[in-house]
């Protein structure tokens, strides 16, 4: 725990030290100062093959054609080492700054995607449907300051995900956002229809993120030229703002292999890897590295097994990426064991809430409980 | 007097019921099933019953398009694999050719949609697109999209079980879901786990080794490589016995679609769907129940449900009113239809609905586009005005030899100009608003109170305070209740 969050939670520091602007407002128990970016990886990424097991002889026998070769991996250890596309974050790893979590799932895995990723979105149990996301909980338990531009903002989706029911925008770049902006009006009326309340509240959202979101900043770093280069620009333009948000998060899609898999794996795994290394330089040149926790997601992990297809089907638990300047950098939680699938799918080891518990809790110095609807234990994932 | 009071009610009562639904009723009726109408057809409707009216949507449906099609269809297959021994230029031809025909194909429905006289028909088409979804992201083929297309059409008011039947052998859906490679001793479950989940039952109908045992039924339904059409090979079948939901037997793909189809679950499914497309995002669950097994009843024809459905209370409830988001093709196809815009190239309406994010050919996945409240965030909500107050800006729009590259792309969104560039005169567009205000009889008020009962499916959040009739139309289509059908 940090020394400043640890004198708050004591009580030796007034709240209005820190927010000047909530002084007569609901007191925030949290620190959003703190930012969490969280990368969807859409469509199911293969972590078999992106943290691969290169020393297990199970691996090669469960992928005759798609295993990634012992000589082409980047090592981590003398059991696992990253697909060779990840090659611009081994810097990370070598300055401890990337974390590797193995075995994330949940019990009762469900192998659709959509169902899978409302699971994840909304931190539900694998057979409760629950109508938010897990953030918009946390936010309704620990409110984000009211002079945020947002709660979060949402780049390259349409779909709110995890912010669903939040103070959150969706972004497609920030300029076009600021010169579209005054086509909405704050109506502050009141309806019993449902569709027209929504519209009413995206207007209403429009208009305050608009006042909070201004400028453009210009950075050093020059950002990928591709679809997630783009979304990691525009996650920087947001981040750079005075008027802040809680949670960015940015969606990477096209993983759902099935056919064709390693070159589009290795496509997706590079854009992400230059995306995460321009996203670092970019929050270093604002100061904000050090208060930023990266963590990847997704619906689910693949098939042990490759197809007849040179790809994957879906499957369950999977490795995770978590990066940032006070990550405790390493491999955390438990490989699943190749030799004990359950129905052809690994078992997990670590419940993705305690992901989610660790970003509340040691992250934010939030309450996780109710946003989770209980307890989960959090993952040694940041550095004291 | 009380007699003849008595008679004057019936009479009243009768002659209302001569007079038909009412004017609410089929415009509820003509925007919801079709595009949101014009004035004329709106009073023509309003004279006939409920029944007379949808009989007479159904009657008009058609199985095919008018538009004619675009000219590469005629011209023999693209290879489905692009040959990989292409020099660099050959490959920025073929990828300029894709991109071409990827707009074409685009522009091609949207004429059609604009055009139609059955607006119900490319409703429908639109309505299965989005249910037995594929991707030319992942197809590629622009023949193969309008092949699928062309069959969606061909049963979009017919025989559900049909449609079902000749989808799961339709080329573009075996590339799209990865059937082509559905091999004996190497199965690929991604169809069979889709027909299920999304097709047909829907989640938690079915168990993972459902999904494991239909792959293997699926086997062998594959595509000849050169003519890319459907193609069973028998070698690469699994003859073995697959149990699918508790049934056993040697079965083939047709044979687990039979099963698929007589659970009661895939009638609902399809019938809660098109409750949301048509009513309201909330169905009820008693009438679903009996709308469903008017589709059974009627082994899975479409006309005896949409006429349940469109006859029914529930479909003309004012608790329903306005309660639906419109899509961006019903935004952009309505608002051209119902204001008799016109000089538009259909092609510039495919970035236009791409950024509001509903790129037709390219749902986002094979569930499809979420729809609803979904529609409706951020970005698509500026999108939405952005292209609207194009629409009714004041000035002409000039030919595109006048529009540069920036305006296009502002105004209709990325590639635009891309796709524009060197052709001439393509949006001569033109919208005649005294012509369009002439429609609408009576003085000044009452007439701008029918320009809005019109327009909007309910009343304005903000009333018109306008300037003249172009500022009163571009106030109502700005109005957030715009948004709603």
């Amino acid at each position: 725990m940090l020394r400043r969050d640890f004198l708050r939670n004591m009580g030796l520091i007034p709240l209005t030290a820190q927010f000047p602007n909530l002084a007569f407002a609901a007191a925030p128990a949290a620190n959003y100062q703190r930012l969490l970016v969280l990368i969807e990886l859409k469509g199911g990424n293969d972590g078999l093959n992106t943290v691969v097991p290169y020393a297990d002889p199970a691996y090669y026998n469960l992928r005759p054609r798609l295993a990634i070769k012992r000589d082409e991996v980047l090592q981590l250890d003398q059991k696992f080492g990253l697909h060779p596309a990840l090659q611009p974050l081994l810097s990370l790893w070598q300055s401890r700054e990337l974390a590797v979590v193995h075995g994330v799932g949940y019990p009762e895995p469900n192998l659709s995607h959509f169902r899978s990723i409302e699971i994840w979105d909304t931190a539900s149990p694998s057979n409760e449907y629950l109508p938010e996301g897990w953030l918009t909980r946390t936010f309704a338990a620990n409110p984000a300051p009211k002079t945020f531009a947002a709660d979060g903002v949402v780049i390259g989706s349409q779909e709110l995900g995890p912010l669903a029911g939040a103070r959150a925008i969706a972004l497609a770049n920030t300029e076009q956002f600021l010169r579209q902006a005054h086509l909405a009006d704050d109506a502050n009326a009141k309806t019993k229809n449902a569709a027209l309340a929504h519209i009413l509240k995206v207007e209403s959202d429009v208009v305050q993120a608009a006042t909070g979101l201004a400028g453009n900043y210009t950075f050093r770093v020059d950002f990928p030229k591709h679809a997630f280069g783009n979304a990691v620009k525009t996650a920087a333009q947001v981040v750079a703002n005075k008027a802040g948000v809680a949670v960015v998060r940015i969606t990477h899609t096209g993983f759902d292999t099935h056919s064709g898999q390693p070159g589009t794996q290795q496509r997706l795994l590079k854009e992400l890897a230059e995306g995460l290394v321009a996203f670092k330089t970019a929050l270093l040149e604002l100061n904000r590295w050090n208060d930023t926790l990266i963590m990847t997601y997704g619906e689910f992990g693949r098939r042990a097994q490759e197809n007849g297809s040179m790809g994957t089907d879906h499957g369950t638990a999977n490795a995770q990426l978590v990066l940032g300047g006070r990550v405790a950098g390493g491999l955390h939680g438990q490989a699943p064991d190749l030799q004990r699938l359950e129905g052809g799918n690994l078992v997990h080891s670590v419940d993705f809430r305690s992901l989610y518990a660790t970003a509340i809790e040691n992250w934010w110095g939030g309450n996780s409980r109710s946003a989770l609807n209980g307890k989960f234990p959090t993952l040694d994932l940041l550095r004291a | 007097m009380r007699i003849l009071i008595a008679g004057l009610i019936a009479c009243l009562s009768l002659s209302a019921h001569a007079a038909g639904m009412g004017y609410d009723d089929a415009h509820r009726l003509l925007a919801r099933s079709g595009f949101a109408p014009r004035e004329a057809e709106v009073q023509a409707y309003a004279k006939l019953t409920r029944t007379q009216a949808v009989d007479k949507l159904l009657a008009a449906a058609r199985t095919t398009a008018q538009t004619p099609a675009p000219d590469w269809m005629s011209e023999p297959p693209i290879p489905l694999r692009k040959p990989k021994d292409l020099s660099e230029e050959e490959k920025k031809l073929f990828q300029r050719q894709q991109f071409e025909r990827a707009v074409a194909l685009r522009g091609w429905w949207y004429q059609e949609m604009l055009t139609t006289p059955t607006p119900l028909t490319e409703h429908m088409t639109l309505f299965w697109h989005n249910h037995f979804v594929s991707s030319q992201q992942k197809v590629k083929s622009a023949q193969l999209m309008f092949k699928q297309n062309a069959l969606l059409r061909r049963y979009a008011l017919g025989n559900f079980g049909e449609l079902l039947h000749a989808v799961a052998k339709d080329p573009a859906m075996i590339v799209y879901l990865d059937n082509a490679t559905n091999r004996k001793g190497q199965p690929n479950e991604n169809f069979a786990r889709e027909v299920m989940e999304l097709f047909t039952l829907g989640m938690g109908n079915y168990t993972e080794q459902d999904v494991k045992e239909a792959a293997r039924a699926f086997t062998g339904w594959s595509l000849d490589r050169s003519s890319g059409e459907f193609r069973f090979y028998p070698r690469l079948h699994d003859q073995g016995s697959k149990t699918v939901l508790g049934q056993s037997g040697d079965f083939d793909g047709d044979a687990v679609l039979d099963i698929l189809l007589a659970q009661p679950q895939t009638a609902e499914l399809i019938t809660s769907k098109l409750w949301r497309e048509f009513v309201s995002p909330t169905p009820d669950a008693k009438e679903v129940k009996r709308l469903a097994k008017i589709f059974r009843d009627s082994h899975f024809e479409m006309q005896p449900l949409l006429r349940a459905m469109f006859t029914s209370d529930a479909f003309y409830a004012k608790a329903n009113r306005a309660a639906l988001v419109k899509s961006p093709v019903e935004l952009l196809v309505g608002t051209l239809r119902q204001f008799g815009i016109d000089g538009l190239d259909p092609r510039l309406l495919a970035f236009s609905g791409r950024q509001l994010n509903q790129d037709l050919f390219a749902p986002p996945n094979v569930k499809g586009w979420p729809g609803g409240e979904d529609w409706i965030n951020s970005t698509t909500l500026l999108a939405r005005k952005q292209v609207l107050e194009r629409l009714f800006r004041a000035e002409e729009m000039p030919g595109t030899e006048n529009m540069n590259g920036r305006m296009l792309r502002a105004d209709f969104g990325k590639g635009a100009a891309r796709a524009m560039a060197g052709q001439a005169m393509l949006a001569n567009m033109h919208f005649d608003v005294a012509h369009f205000f002439a429609a609408f009889p009576g003085n000044a008020d009452t007439q701008n109170a029918d320009v809005a009962r019109l327009v909007l499916a309910s009343a304005p959040t903000h009333p018109p305070n306008a300037k003249d009739h172009l500022d009163f139309i571009r106030q109502l289509v700005l109005d957030p209740v715009y948004q709603l059908k």
